[in-house]
């Protein structure tokens, strides 16, 4: 009896709390990949937002999904994400499909603090009217400082090189990084590449020079793989996202090193759905201004290695909240970094995506 | 007692027929019933048919050309594709009408991305061309064949046109032909090139790896199930619970264990070293391969095969085992002449829930299953994500149910599914 009685009354007490809550407290709902990219995202932009405005934030960990997902929604009319975390690629293709909203990034997006509007602060990055450019990351490799002898590499070439670097290493299941890579190392120019993977001869060219080390690769899906393999001592290098690799070689002090050569810059940003209520609309686009000007950007570079789309965001990068070293050197975009680098040709994987990726998959179970 | 009517007919108490009343009862029962089970028939049908069916319409629904491209579709089917002409202005015209409206209301690179699945180039194409056409004046900037060419030379292409045409349909065997490595052509189905065929194999090997690993099932699990139904109770407990802890384990634990226990720096090949049993540098590849997809999945899959024969064994009595001893049969032929076949029913529904369970298995195999350990559904999975071809994907889908169906119904002929026991 006295257990029911106190079940009543803390119903009967929390139901007007609930009921009150659910009116006046605003909450939306955020997607992003989670672990400590989120993490760099809470600091720098969803605690601050929420203690100046008092909104709640929800974080969704679905953004490796999110294209298929928002696809439903729409559907099924019954959108629950207000901002989306995504690459540039997917973004292209959910602009494509209107399921995300054009911005109009001059007038719905914060200026630099000396003026600079933001369509010229986030210059070439805007790759899509839909698209809000957030981090410039990489993928690259790492290579485990004991198992390179007393030569560490210095060309990205050394994948393909199973001769001075015996041993497994891991590429991403995928046509994307690892077609250009094949091309690169097999003598095609930095500017001929996606020319050439336009013909069918340039792509039995890059699966040929795949088939060299075929054998010697563990295909990863999942970001998290080369860091635990390379940790483990499963392979000798492996490529993966750059921010990855940093967490492993500086807050985990694995004998890792980069390699930084040919590394290829892709973007993430977020997009917003169409079909919003018009004040979940106001409430996204008020917190993408906030979370995308300068300052904020630069705040999420000492949480995580990624670099800041804003021009006007670099002279800002500081030290790393939590480790205390400075973060510039690590950014993908540093100088000494980016001596060899290629930007992600979006516009040719939207047309070449289905073809390509359809062909490397069938070699890969051949 | 009994009361009859003129014609004969027995009556019940209140002067009804009693054919009638006993119907009116019958009836009543059944609508009762009936109404008990509403709630989960209207939830399955919600839940579980609905969605399914939905999904598998998409295999052949083709809606988005001719909605986008109404006047174009129209105008082509007065076109010979096979002439390898380019078509005349009117279907030029009719095109440029549509893209421009299509345009506007931009859904043109939903058409775009489409096409994109069967003409690398077309999304492109679309976005490039569309941009021009909405400034266009449709009644004026006639020819708007060289206008269209001069936008973009893939319109000056025949082969577009013949895409365009060939799946322009509203319902299309297209995805099924490409699920089985085909495609549509305007000449008809014809083979994929060599170098994207896949689909047929992955089926095939998905087949054998699960029949396999049914195989592997039935080997290790009828003794433990023996061992279950025959060891004393206390004995027998601590052995079921043996059997039932992995099975309450995570599915991505289990199999992220064996990750680390297969893989080249892992404990097995650490142990093997240790023993001196191989060479340090000839440490065993057992993962990321079909063999440690086996591994895994059997081990996964092991739970549901023992406990459909543990409860068929449970209800064999001994004494049918003595009975043949005392008559003079050996161990072995007590066994396999009386023992066996009575625990054949287990085997069939253990084998058919692994079968069927491993036939559409997805995380294990991405994650252990390297390239060649991969199965269907993991294609499966990523047309709905990746690829976004939801078409495909449910065609492969569709595929998959009708194999399962035929082989249950297969099983049926062959072994007869009452024979079929999960339990007493």
């Amino acid at each position: 009896m006295k257990f029911t009685k106190t079940v009543l009354v803390t119903v009967a007490l929390s139901l007007p709390a609930g009921l009150a809550l659910a009116g006046s407290h605003e909450e939306m709902t955020i997607v992003s990949w989670g672990g400590a990219y989120s993490k760099s995202q809470l600091k720098a932009y969803h605690e601050p937002y929420s203690a100046m405005t008092g909104v709640t934030i929800i974080n969704d960990e679905s953004a490796g999904t999110a294209v298929a997902k928002l696809r439903a929604m729409k559907e099924a009319g019954n959108l629950t994400w207000d901002v989306v975390d995504v690459e540039a690629g997917p973004a292209m293709q959910l602009c494509d499909e209107g399921l995300a909203m054009e911005i109009d990034h001059d007038s719905m997006l914060a200026d630099a603090p000396d003026g600079t509007p933001a369509s010229v602060d986030f210059g070439s990055f805007i790759v899509s009217p839909c698209f809000i450019p957030q981090i410039v990351y990489s993928y690259t490799v790492g290579f485990r400082n004991d198992m390179v002898g007393s030569t560490p590499p210095t060309s990205i070439c050394a994948i393909f090189d199973t001769e001075t670097y015996p041993g497994k290493r891991s590429l991403k299941k995928g046509a994307l990084s690892n077609m250009e890579w094949a091309l690169l190392c097999d003598g095609v120019a930095k500017a001929d590449i996606y020319p050439t993977l336009e013909t069918e001869a340039g792509q039995d060219q890059a699966l040929a020079k795949l088939d060299t080390i075929k054998d010697d690769v563990i295909w990863w899906s999942a970001g998290a793989d080369t860091p635990q393999l390379l940790a483990d001592g499963e392979v000798v290098m492996g490529s993966t996202f750059n921010g990855r690799l940093f967490a492993l070689i500086e807050e985990d002090k694995q004998p890792v090193s980069m390699l930084w050569d040919g590394q290829i810059y892709d973007l993430d940003g977020w997009i917003i759905p169409t079909g919003l209520s018009p004040e979940r609309e106001a409430r996204a686009l008020d917190y993408v201004k906030f979370a995308t000007d300068t300052q904020r950007l630069a705040d999420q570079s000492k949480w995580i290695s990624y670099g800041p789309t804003r021009a006007s965001s670099a002279a800002l990068v500081d030290k790393h909240a939590e480790l205390g070293i400075d973060m510039a050197p690590h950014m993908p975009t540093d100088p000494a970094n980016s001596k060899n680098t290629f930007l992600m040709n979006y516009a040719f994987w939207a047309d070449y995506k289905d073809d390509i990726e359809g062909k490397f998959q069938a070699w890969l179970a051949k | 007692m009994s009361n009859t009517n003129e014609n004969g007919a027995m009556l019940t108490a209140d002067g009804q027929p009693l054919k009638r009343s006993l119907a009116t009862a019958l009836r009543r029962q059944k609508i009762r019933a009936l109404l008990l089970i509403s709630p989960l028939l209207i939830f399955v049908l919600i839940t579980f048919l609905f969605p399914i069916g939905s999904m598998l319409f998409r295999s052949v629904e083709n809606n988005i050309v001719v909605e986008i491209l109404p006047e174009t579709v129209v105008a082509l089917a007065t076109w010979d594709g096979k002439s390898g002409e380019l078509p005349d202005e009117t279907i030029y015209a009719a095109f440029a009408g549509d893209l421009q409206r299509a345009a506007k209301n931009k859904s043109h690179t939903r058409v775009g991305l489409r096409l994109n699945y069967e003409k690398s180039g077309s999304a492109s194409l679309f976005k490039k061309t569309a941009r021009q056409a909405k400034k266009w004046d449709l009644e004026t900037d006639a020819p708007f064949k060289e206008k269209l060419i001069a936008a973009h030379k893939g319109w000056g292409e025949v082969e577009i046109w013949q895409t365009l045409k060939t799946h322009s349909s509203r319902y299309t065997a297209g995805y099924f032909l490409n699920a089985v490595d085909m495609r549509k052509t305007q000449n008809g189905p014809e083979m994929q090139p060599e170098n994207r065929q896949i689909l047929i194999k992955l089926f095939q090997r998905t087949l054998i790896m699960s029949l396999l690993i049914t195989v592997a099932c039935i080997l290790l699990g009828y003794p433990v199930a023996w061992l279950l139904a025959n060891l004393p109770r206390s004995q027998s407990n601590l052995l079921m619970i043996l059997v039932l802890l992995p099975f309450w384990t995570s599915l991505l634990v289990r199999t992220s264990a064996w990750k680390v226990m297969l893989q080249q720096q892992g404990v097995i090949n650490d142990i093997f070293v240790a023993l001196g049993m191989i060479e340090e540098s000839g440490r065993l590849v057992m993962i990321n391969n079909q063999f440690g997809t086996i591994i895994a999945m059997t081990h996964i899959l092991l739970p549901f095969m023992i406990l459909p024969m543990y409860s068929v064994m449970q209800t064999i009595q001994p004494t049918y085992l003595q009975a043949a001893k005392s008559l003079g049969a050996t161990n072995w032929t007590a066994f396999w002449r009386v023992y066996f076949p009575q625990s054949v029913p287990g085997i069939g529904a253990g084998s058919i829930l692994v079968f069927i369970l491993s036939i559409g298995y997805y995380i294990t195999p991405e994650i252990v299953g390297g390239n060649k350990g991969v199965f269907i559904s993991n294609r499966i999975a990523y047309h709905i994500f990746q690829s976004m071809n939801w078409g495909l994907a449910a065609a492969l889908g569709a595929i998959l149910l009708a194999v399962v169906l035929i082989l249950y119904w297969a099983y049926d002929k062959v072994v007869g599914i009452d024979n079929v026991k999960l339990g007493g």
